[in-house]
Formats: C-alpha cells, structure tokens, sequence
C-alpha cells in the first residue's frame, strides 16, 4: 500500500490548515457562501437535506486497518455511530457540524486519509478495480497509475473550476469491474502487439440524465505519457466544456456536441505541447510509488479445514459460493464482505463492523481492506484455510449476508432519506426488494442479478447499468418508479431499456417480482443468466408481465 | 480604482502601456504574444477557464506581465500563480472585503506544489 512521504503528510496539514481558516473567513464574512461553497466542496463537505455530509476519500478503494479504525472513530464520534460507503469508493459521514470539519480533517490526515477534492466542479478521487493486485485476469495493478493520477490532480492549479466535475477511473484487467466505460476518463491496461503494456484511453462516458458509453480516443497509449495525454484531455475539455448550462457541461456532452474527431485532433495537438514538459520524473515517480504495492509474500498453501467445512456446512458454502472470488494465487481467495443484509441501508457499517472487519485484515488478510463501488467490503488476500474462522467471525457481527452480486446485493444512492436532489426514495426500495425475495428463498435460484436504484434522474445509483434499473421520479408530488432492463457496466457496458410507464412506490416490488417470474419461466436453463435471459428474449416478455394488455395497446 | 495583487500584497496598478484584454473565451493560438501586458478577464471565480488561457500562453513562450483580472478570490492566488499569472487585479470592494493578510497568505505557492513534484521532480 502507498505510504505517505514527507511531503504528502505536509501537504495535507497544510490543506487542513487552510480550511480551517476558510470556515473561519466565512464565519467572519470574508467569505460569501457562494464564494465558501467551491472551498467546502474541494473539500468533500456537502449542504445536505438535514445537515452537512462529508465524504471522506478512499483512494482507488484501498484502505488498512489502522485507516479503517480511525473511520470507526469519526462514525462514533461525529456521526451517528455508521458510515455509509459509496459507489465511488468513499465514505461519507452525515451529520457533522461545520465547526468540526476542520477536527475530522486532521484525525484523518493522522492516518495519511483526506477529502480533498471529493466534491465540486474538479477531477474527483480516482477510482479502481477493488479486486486490483488479487485478480487472476489482471495485466497489471492499476493501483500505482491511480496514485500517480491522484497526486497529479490533487490541488492542479488549471483545473480547481472546472466546467463540471470530473471522475476518472482505472482497471488492469479485461473483465472491467470499475465501470471505466461510464467515466468522463476511463483508462484500461492493454497489451500492444509488441507486448508493451499500456492504456486504451476511454473518455465521455457517463450516466447521470444523458447516459453515454464512454469512446476509444486512444487503442495504445504508452505508459510513460500518461500524466501529459490526461492533462491534455482535461485541458481541452476546461476551454471547450460549457458553462451556460450544468446539465450540459460534463465532458459526454461535450464530445458528443462537438464530435469524437474534433475533440481527438485537439487533445492530440495539445499532447505534443505538453509532452516535452514531462521529462520523466513522474515516470520515476511512479516507480516508486509502484514498489509500495509489491504484492505481500503468498505462498502456495494447503486448503486446511476448508473443504471439510464447505461439505458440512451449508450456511458457509453458500456464502463461499457467492462471496469468495478466485485468487491469481492457488490456496488464496478474494473475500466479498457484504454490506447489504437483507433490510439494512446498503453500504452502511456501524463503527463496531468497521472494527471487525480491521481486525480480520490484520489476522487474516496481509493488512489490506478494499472498499468496491457496489458498496461491499473486500479482503482481497486471504487463505482459503482461513475463510471458515473469517466466515464466523462475519456472521457475529451480521456482515456475513451471502449475497454478494445476487438481487439483495443493490446499488442504492441516499435517495430522498438524505439527499437535497432526491425526487423518490431509494434505500425503502431497495430493503423491500432484499427482504422480499430473502422471504421468498429465491435469491440463490435467480442466480446473478445487478438491481441499482436511484432516487432521480442524476443517476447515482448507477441504474442505467443495472440489469434491472430503477429510477425514483416526482409525478405531480407523488413518487413513481420508472425500470429499465439489459443495463450493464462491464466492458461490453450497455445503457438500460425503459419498460414502460413507471410504478407508484407500493407497485415496485410487486412490478420486480413479475420481471424475476417471468425471468425464471423463460430462462433455458439455471445456468442461463438474467442478462443473458433477457438479451435473448427482448423486452417483449417482461413488458407483457409489466403491464396489463390494454396499457400495451395504448402505448 | 482598481487593486493589483502580488507576493508582496497589495499595491495600486502602476501600469500606463497599452494592454491587452482577453475574453474568458479568447483562443491562445490567436494571441499577440509582444504584448506588454495580457490582461485576462475572470467573469466569476467559478470559471476557470482563465487558468488555462494563463498555462497555454506560458506554454507558447509569453514572456511579458500576466494578470487575471476580475472575480478572483484570495484562495486562488496560489492557483493563478502557478498558472502562470504574474499577478490579480480585483476591485476596491472585493478587496475590502478580503484584505491582503488573506492574499498574503498565499504567497507561499510554490509550497506544497504535488505539479512541481510531478514534472521537475522536486
């Protein structure tokens, strides 16, 4: 894991050092609120629907247990005894008070943790693959290129206000599990023909009200002019993006408006400027940050008591079969701890959970935790001999749900419980959903199924990528619940179709039970996937379960 | 009348040559870099755009003064400087209300610079 140096650890004090004094000019009025809101924002402190939220960045998802720990702290002590992690690989803490900002910044910095630049019009923490340095299908660990990107872009002097924000993520490996399609950048490690490693750059992709699948600008571009060609994007796009209207100032559009030719020729003209102002420290830097995620020492071990407790114990097999990943390393696993208990907030943990799951990092999984943009906990290195003694040890504490990419594993935004943009609630959903189908006991049978709820159109929730999406809408003061079906965020990512017209909020559940009847009716076999099911039947089916004939005629 | 801003604070604007004022929209590529003096607008400090327009002159060889002028705040002087802008100038009023301690106190900018480590090395 990255360590922070002399003039991280500096930098960040100073940074906190600095808001300090902003809440301090604005309290005094030397700050106007709008002119407070940009510095709070870069900061990660949001105005809320209640109160203030701060969201707390957790660099391309990697955490260890002493971090984790302190995240306890700050739940216990400035929220309400939880924190709620995200789709982007933060967490957020709901209910501070302005005046202890500034504390919670610098107990953070204490374990080399900030939110700088976790909000606002800015580029965003860079996000990456949460199984990264585990993954068997992995070229390389994207992990040392998102911390290069990470000091790259913290506090750049050109893009601090932007036209919009600006959300970059990184994989390392084909099989894309950090939705690099649907960024505003999206770099993906390839080998060229040569067998050089490098990044097919992706920009424009997006989700929000106009969702687009991001576009190749670059098949192979080589690692060492990766901080330039970025820089170069960012660069046009700050000139180019507009700013007359925030609903058409994200990159997507711009590309889109001005086509994917134009925008290449000028990154292009504007790469060769900026290419000989990058005369290879960040290629030494990035060495070096590459040496502090050497990979720990796994050797190739026996799988102990392991194979004993998955023939005896039907409880833990189900959850190995659905929450433990395959390793690169024989005798190792991936371990998916969810945060979706059937009726519970997902991506919530309470302080004593965090502390829990620390502590199995440490005994089991070589310090390292990972937080994944579909809201679950991961440890990504540990011994399959181990996973009984962890498995128990999840279940006290309720963390051992398994459900980990099955329908309860939901994507939900805060939705109208928390936030000021909300036009439906989301987390009711998605706790209906989960504890209807876990009355049912069909979780296992429907087999892997990604549902993602957002509360409005801004897409948090990643619902156009849901296999089965659900967007939460305001019909004349009453909530009403629109689904889209065939969503996917993988590489072959693919936007969501609309079923048809919406469903009140006592309708939804119903409304999903119909499509996973209809699914389990119609699929081919078990092994048939939903995806699968519906890529081969179309809408039609599901739409004749949604809705009654004569609604079909009509529309 | 107007203030001027630089490391050493505040000072009245000194300057009587001609000037060249650029648009928040003007295209670098068009500029005439013999100017004494570029003057480039900020319309609101939540436009950045000028940062840039300051970065691609730089980049061009400008080597004359450059000023941001308009809605700067004191907690982007280190972002201007940086950009390549010699100096802010802002009006009484704003001036009023941020005085130059404020503006002072990012005088350091060359301090905590992650782009002075990513390109030089430092």
């Amino acid at each position: 894991m990255y360590k922070y140096n002399d003039f991280d650890e500096a930098f960040v004090r100073e940074r906190v050092a600095q808001f300090r004094a902003q809440v301090q000019r604005r309290i005094d009025g030397a700050l106007t609120e709008d002119e407070f809101k940009p510095l709070r924002l870069m900061n990660g402190l949001y105005l809320q629907l209640h109160a203030y939220m701060l969201r707390v960045a957790v660099p391309y998802g990697t955490l260890n247990p002493g971090q984790m720990r302190q995240l306890a702290m700050l739940a216990e002590r400035f929220d309400r005894g939880y924190g709620h992690f995200t789709t982007r690989q933060n967490i957020q803490y709901n209910w501070p008070k302005l005046q202890d900002v500034p504390d919670m910044l610098d107990a953070l910095a204490d374990v080399e943790m900030h939110a700088i630049q976790t909000s606002g019009n800015t580029i965003r923490n860079v996000t990456s693959d949460h199984f990264a340095g585990a993954a068997a299908d992995e070229i390389e660990d994207p992990r040392p290129y998102a911390e290069l990107l990470r000091q790259w872009s913290t506090d750049h002097p050109e893009f601090q206000f932007l036209p919009r924000k600006f959300k970059i993520a990184v994989t390392g490996a084909p099989n894309d599990r950090a939705v690099v399609r649907a960024h505003d950048i999206g770099l993906q490690i390839v080998k060229n023909d040569s067998g050089e490693t490098g990044f097919k750059v992706i920009i424009g992709g997006g989700l929000g009200r106009t969702p687009m699948v991001g576009k190749v600008i670059r098949d192979f571009l080589p690692k060492a002019d990766l901080l330039p060609y970025v820089e170069a994007i960012v660069s046009v796009y700050n000139l180019l993006g507009r700013r007359d209207n925030k609903y058409k100032a994200r990159i997507k559009i711009t590309v889109h408006e001005n086509g994917l030719d134009k925008i290449t020729r000028l990154v292009e003209a504007r790469f060769v400027e900026l290419r000989p102002h990058f005369q290879g420290a960040d290629v030494a830097l990035l060495e070096r940050i590459a040496a502090q995620f050497a990979p720990p020492p796994l050797p190739e071990v026996g799988l102990g008591a392991f194979e004993q407790a998955f023939d005896s114990d039907p409880v833990f097999r189900a959850w190995v079969d659905s929450n433990v990943a395959e390793h690169r390393v024989p005798g190792h696993a991936i371990v998916t701890i969810s945060l979706k208990a059937h009726g519970q907030t997902p991506g919530d943990a309470t302080a004593e959970q965090m502390r829990v799951m620390a502590d199995l990092a440490e005994a089991f999984g070589h310090h390292e935790l990972r937080i994944s943009h579909e809201q679950n906990v991961i440890l990504p290195h540990v011994a399959r001999a181990d996973l009984y003694a962890i498995h128990a040890r999840l279940r006290a504490a309720g963390l051992a749900t398994a459900n980990a990419g099955l329908i309860s594993d939901i994507i939900a935004c805060p939705g109208m419980d928390y936030c000021a943009l909300a036009t439906a609630r989301s987390i009711p959903v998605a706790q209906q959903i989960a504890t209807r189908f876990d009355a049912l006991k069909l979780e296992h049978d429907i087999g892997p199924l990604k549902i993602k709820i957002s509360g409005c159109i801004n897409a948090c929730g990643h619902h156009h990528v849901g296999h089965i999406g659900i967007l939460g809408l305001d019909r004349a003061g009453v909530e009403n619940y629109q689904i889209t079906l065939g969503g996917t965020g993988t590489e072959d990512m693919v936007v969501g179709d609309r079923t048809g017209p919406g469903f009140a909020y006592d309708q939804i559940v119903p409304a999903i039970e119909r499509i996973i009847a209809t699914y389990l009716d119609q699929r081919e076999a078990p092994e048939e996937t939903f995806l699968d099911a519906y890529r081969r039947l179309g809408m039609a089916p599901f739409k004749a379960a949604l809705y009654p004939v004569e609604k079909a005629h009509a529309a | 009348m107007a203030v001027v801003v630089t490391d050493a604070g505040f000072a009245p604007d000194d300057w009587a040559g001609t000037v060249l004022e650029l648009a928040p929209d003007a295209d670098p590529n068009e500029v005439d870099l013999q100017a004494p003096l570029i003057c480039v607008r900020f319309p609101s400090f939540a436009d950045g755009r000028g940062f840039t327009i300051a970065r691609r002159l730089r980049l061009a060889g400008y080597a004359g003064r450059l000023r941001a002028k308009g809605h700067v705040i004191a907690d982007q002087y280190a972002m201007a400087r940086r950009a390549g802008f010699d100096e802010v100038e802002i009006s009484d009023d704003l001036a009023a209300r941020q005085p130059q301690e404020q503006w002072r106190a990012r005088a350091d900018w060359r301090a905590h610079d992650y782009q002075a480590r990513v390109r030089q090395g430092v």
